[in-house]
């Protein structure tokens, strides 16, 4: 308990500093424990192989992520409201498809992509009114958005659809040079992405009202806080997040393919517990997302590296995670004894 | 918002503020309720109004009805010299009429200086200017004598602090009327005094304050005025010196205080302890939780055990319940060693237990009074036999009417009754089990005085007809008045016991108090049961 005032304006002992800081930062131990474990991969893969530590591999962990960073941004948003989205996998594998089809019919761009994004943003609105007006679990009602998602996926094309949008395909292929390191235009956009969200969750009421409405929805409420639009609105979030990854990842795959995104919603929820969100909302930062998501990019490097087979990725992520959920537990139970 | 103006509203005498509520002829009905008849209700500015009835007298009703959180029938609500409809708790915030619930409603993972601010902060170039919001709560906080900072998270404070800080953000939005209620429940002495000392300023200031709690002693020290309450009608608005507080319970429960008094002296009475104990506990120990106790509850007899919170008279209830496992130490029942795992094998030995957390291990809120009476019988029987329906209906109305259970009706949900009547239920569930032995911990807490002397009666009286009961209060003269022989524990060890008829409040007070020869370094918080 920190009880005890702090003396202000006095020049603080090296201990009520400790406690100062442990007051105020504590919700940042689970990311900088993401941090820890990140740089623990990135030393014993250079220890190990020594060509680990490279420019073209750091750069790759970015470009062949950005579609999920995306993702977990929007998840965060919706973990932190105290809920959960499973349909982002579908969602992204829907956006994407129609976005190769109608892009492969010779619909302009510039119309195509900002439709798929607005029908990612539509999916989660409809995930968000179910959760919010007919107060269905968010459980349930992202799996509604799942199976809807990934059945409108198949009605758009049943097989894959290559893609020859030269726009789309200069997302993934354009490459900013310096040294070794490059970054494509869809990295950009994820950590744009990251940037927006992190500004939109710091400075704004409504990024402070989906804190609070994760910390108690009921306190939200008679602080006279707009819970209800809040937490539409996360879900929209996520959709549009989603939408926004189908074009990404139909960009990085060159394709759109119907049977896209299967369990991705899963590896997303994992990325966002990485990186430090309770799944009991309220806490959590798109940063630790972010963290999360290069650590699951880490891993599946490092296995590769190896040449064991891509199933230990979800072994490992697998462990990993548990290790974080109890670390979770831990936290939680310690601050609610206090 | 500033302080309230001359109204139209029927003026006070001139050495009272002006008033800042007039609550008129205040009326809801719930389906097959009358909640509130015609209530009315007068707050002053500048003086602690304190609200006062038993459980389901209305008090609730009435303060969401102010608070904007229940739709009133009939009557009208001003406030500051203007009728206002009130349709939600933001129309009661915008009428500059702020609450602060018992439980602590705010973010406890946001910072203490975001709590305060939250849905007002300070904004520059459309983005939230955390310094200025940390500034300017830091400097309120100040103001009412609270220093803490404004940066840390909530939940690191103490639920006192936390409540100081509810109450600071309720004055933040210059709010001119402050409902209480029941903010004290869950604190200490001195961190009442804390959070008293930041009402006080606030009266001073101007503010309306209409207090809602169970503590009379604090009713008497804080509150000008109390209104009384009773069955959903006004029974009166009295300055706090005319109305000693024998009358105010008297008016609370609209029952002669002589039938209080009249509660028989139970502990007076001489229990035969030659025969075999129902129960007998040697050496019952478990780790963490509880040191090797020894214990013996005879036939028609009541023990209390004393103890502050965490100091292990829980876990020995729990242990003698079968609801925990003894680590070390048997327990004979009637002369046969007994091995009770689980509450199943207790029920089965006819012993019960009532928990502390009646809302989380005692009544299933979803279930209806009937079901939730039912099913301690039924557990009894087994799923196999189910009961008639003539028998159930027979059981469950000899219980409600037995024990005074309001409302008197079989299919009400338990959740929307009161504690007291909460408490009622559970009581009867375990009864109707005829058991041999009842355990008790706190069934009177958090209820209102007329459940509460129902309670006890029922106890002392059950007792009398031979039933043996372990009594749990952190009252301690309930405790005196009740059981024959009090069992005092401290540090997860069982201290003493006293014979109740030769000790009085003092001597138990100074047995919990009495310095350890060997301190154990961390009391209370280590007992796991404690969640508080």
């Amino acid at each position: 308990m920190t009880d005890t005032p702090v003396a202000l304006g006095a020049r603080p002992s090296l201990r009520e500093r400790a406690d100062r800081f442990r007051a105020r930062r504590a919700s940042w131990i689970p990311v900088s424990a993401a941090v820890g474990i990140l740089v623990v991969m990135f030393a014993v893969g250079q220890a190990y192989f020594g060509n680990f530590l490279t420019p073209r591999v750091l750069s790759s962990l970015l470009l062949d992520n950005a579609y999920l960073i995306v993702l977990a941004v929007g998840m965060t948003f919706v973990i932190l409201t105290g809920g959960i989205d499973l349909s982002v996998g579908s969602v992204m594998a829907f956006t994407g498809i129609l976005c190769a089809r109608m892009l492969s019919e010779g619909a302009p761009t510039g119309v195509v992509i900002p439709l798929v994004i607005v029908l990612g943003a539509l999916m989660g609105l409809a995930t968000g009114v179910l959760v919010q007006v007919f107060e269905v679990q968010p459980f349930i009602a992202s799996l509604a958005a799942m199976f809807a998602a990934r059945g409108l996926a198949f009605v758009v094309s049943l097989s894959s659809i290559k893609l020859e949008d030269p726009f789309v395909l200069a997302l993934q292929s354009t490459r900013l040079a310096g040294g070794g390191w490059y970054l494509t235009p869809t990295g950009i956009i994820a950590i744009a992405t990251v940037v927006i969200a992190a500004l939109v969750l710091h400075f704004t009421r409504f990024g402070r009202t989906v804190y609070a409405v994760g910390g108690s929805e009921q306190s939200a409420r008679l602080m006279g806080l707009a819970t209800a639009r809040t937490k539409v609105l996360a879900y929209v979030i996520s959709g549009t997040c989603a939408g926004i990854a189908g074009v990404l990842f139909t960009a990085y795959s060159g394709a759109g393919y119907p049977l896209n995104g299967i369990g991705t919603e899963l590896d997303t929820i994992a990325a966002v517990v990485i990186g430090g969100t309770l799944l009991t909302g309220g806490t959590g930062y798109v940063l630790g997302s972010m963290i999360g998501v290069f650590v699951y990019g880490t891993i599946k490097v490092l296995i590769s590296f190896l040449g064991a087979e891509q199933s230990w990725t979800r072994i490992t992520i697998g462990a990993l995670l548990l290790v974080f959920v109890v670390v979770q537990r831990v936290i939680v139970a310690r601050s609610s004894r206090s | 918002m500033t302080l309230p103006m001359d109204t139209d509203v029927p003026s006070s005498p001139t050495d009272r503020g002006a008033v800042a509520v007039a609550m008129r002829d205040i009326t809801v009905r719930f389906p097959g309720v009358l909640a509130l008849d015609g209530v009315d209700l007068t707050l002053h500015a500048g003086e602690v109004h304190a609200l006062m009835g038993e459980n389901g007298a209305g008090k609730s009703t009435l303060i969401k009805a102010l608070t904007g959180e229940q739709r009133i029938d009939a009557g009208t609500i001003t406030v500051d010299g203007r009728v206002r409809e009130l349709r939600g708790t933001s129309d009661a915030q915008e009428a500059g009429i702020a609450t602060v619930y018992q439980e602590v409603n705010l973010c406890a993972n946001l910072s203490v200086g975001e709590n305060l601010m939250l849905g007002g902060e300070p904004r520059r170039r459309g983005a939230i200017d955390w310094r200025e919001l940390h500034r300017r709560a830091g400097e309120h906080l100040r103001g009412l004598g609270v220093e803490i900072d404004t940066r840390s998270r909530l939940s690191g404070h103490s639920i006192a602090v936390q409540q100081l800080v509810a109450i600071s953000r309720a004055i933040m939005q210059e709010a001119s009327v402050l409902v209480l209620d029941e903010p004290t429940s869950s604190l200490d002495r001195s961190e009442v005094e804390r959070l008293f000392a930041v009402v006080r300023e606030l009266r001073d200031r101007g503010v309306a304050v209409l207090f809602v709690t169970h503590f009379l002693d604090q009713v008497y020290e804080i509150s000008d005025r109390i209104t009384v309450l009773r069955n959903g009608a006004l029974v009166g608005d009295y300055p706090v010196d005319e109305l000693p507080r024998p009358e105010l319970v008297a008016r609370m429960i609209g029952r002669d205080l002589d039938e209080l008094e009249a509660l028989s002296d139970s502990s007076a009475r001489v229990i035969d302890r030659s025969g075999a104990p129902v129960i007998r506990a040697r050496g019952l120990a478990r780790r963490g939780a509880l040191e090797a106790v020894d214990v013996d509850v005879f036939d028609g007899e009541i023990v209390g055990l004393a103890g502050l919170l965490g100091s292990g008279r829980t876990e020995l209830a729990r242990l003698l319940a079968g609801a925990d496992h003894p680590d070390r130490g048997h327990l004979e029942k009637r002369g046969t060693p007994v091995r009770l795992g689980t509450p199943r094998h207790a029920i089965a030995q006819r012993i019960v237990f009532s928990s502390e957390d009646r809302r989380a291990e005692g009544v299933v809120p979803d279930l209806s009074v009937a079901e939730n009476i039912v099913l301690g019988v039924q557990a009894r029987r087994g799923w196999m036999r189910p009961i008639a329906a003539a028998e159930r209906d027979e059981l469950v109305a000899r219980s409600i009417a037995e024990l005074g259970i309001r409302p008197a009706d079989p299919n009400a949900l338990v959740r929307n009754l009161s504690g007291g009547n909460q408490q009622k239920v559970l009581l009867a569930r375990w009864l109707a089990t005829a058991p041999e032995l009842l355990i008790l911990d706190e069934p009177t807490r958090g209820i209102d005085v007329g459940a509460k002397a129902d309670i006890q009666r029922k106890v002392a009286e059950l007792a009398r007809a031979g039933l043996a009961v372990v009594f749990i209060s952190s009252e301690l003269d309930e405790v005196l008045r009740l059981a024959q022989r009090i069992a005092v524990m401290r540090d997860h060890r069982k201290i003493g016991e006293l014979d109740a008829r030769e000790v009085g409040l003092d001597a138990v007070v100074e047995m919990i108090a009495q310095e350890d020869p060997a301190p154990s370094p961390e009391p209370a918080t280590s007992a796991p049961r404690s969640r508080t």
